[in-house]
């Protein structure tokens, strides 16, 4: 370890492990708006998913980069490659662009930004006195079972509802292939 | 270059980006893509508070969960939603949805 720490200077690759993990989240986020093809845009969500959960560690939770890891890039992402593939909206004839609608919506985005980061330099900001430095897992546990009970319970609800909501809105289209004719329940049911 | 100024510009250059794609494009799901984008950023941008000015660790670790709970919600929902608007009218094309206006 002696011998490593002689040649490579540990601050060193941190400042580049830094720069490498900021560079894939803007070139993932990049890719994620800018190409035309749906699936290079998932595939740009993923990576600069991925640079968030390095910029995670980089902010001293490692729970959390596993959890971004595990939900985003793990759950979201299929889904939403599972939703492409079922709606495939790679073979659909795109319509012609009405041009002015990207500058309007490059206009927004500029504003937004330029107003943004004046307020982030102007504010001066100052951290709290007195900052405890507890970033563990048992603390979150603890404090997730006491003070933030009633968010848990909240999400979890959510969840709840998001999933059987869910299920009914994909299988709305099924019910009415019973009141839609033969026809219906043959598209449905393909192989 | 550790700092809450980088980390703010990061989350706040995802924003935008975010932004100026669920205004441009027309794809239902690539707007999906970009409102996953604008969520992460408000993550990050509690996370950076929460590692340089906060004054207890947990509650933004805590915040940010919530938000990944919410934000696996809307995504299960939005995608189901996609799913039965392209059995409907076989585009997911967000201009092509104007029937649903009543």
């Amino acid at each position: 370890m002696g011998e490593i720490t002689r040649y490579i200077n540990p601050t060193v690759v941190a400042h580049i492990a830094f720069v490498l993990v900021v560079a894939l989240t803007v070139v993932g986020a990049l890719i994620a708006v800018l190409l035309k093809n749906i699936v290079y845009n998932v595939f740009g969500l993923a990576t600069a998913l991925v640079g968030i959960a390095g910029l995670f560690i980089f902010l001293g939770s490692e729970f959390l980069a596993v959890m971004e890891i595990l939900i985003y890039v793990g759950a979201i992402c299929i889904a939403i490659v599972f939703a492409i593939m079922l709606s495939q909206p790679m073979h659909l004839r795109i319509p012609p662009r009405w041009r002015p609608k990207v500058v309007f919506s490059l206009i927004v985005a500029a504003v937004v930004f330029v107003s943004f980061s004046v307020i982030i330099t102007r504010t001066p900001w100052e951290a709290h006195l007195i900052r405890t430095h507890d970033w563990s897992i048992k603390r979150l546990g603890h404090l997730l079972l006491t003070n933030y009970e009633l968010m848990f319970e909240l999400i979890s609800l959510v969840l709840l509802l998001a999933i059987v909501g869910s299920i009914i809105t994909a299988a709305a289209v099924g019910g009415a292939r019973h009141s839609g004719g033969p026809t219906g329940g043959k598209e449905e049911g393909g192989p | 270059m550790n700092s809450l100024l980088v980390y703010l510009f990061l989350s706040l250059f995802l924003f935008c980006i975010g932004m100026f794609g669920l205004l441009q494009r027309r794809s239902l799901i690539a707007m999906l893509i970009s409102v996953e984008l604008m969520l992460n950023a408000a993550s990050l941008n509690f996370m950076a508070f929460n590692r340089f000015l906060a004054p207890d660790p947990a509650v933004g670790q805590i915040v940010v969960l919530f938000i990944m709970g919410i934000a696996a919600a809307e995504a299960a929902i939005a995608l189901s939603i996609i799913l039965a608007l392209f059995r409907k009218i076989h585009s997911i094309n967000i201009e092509q949805a104007r029937e649903l206006k009543g």
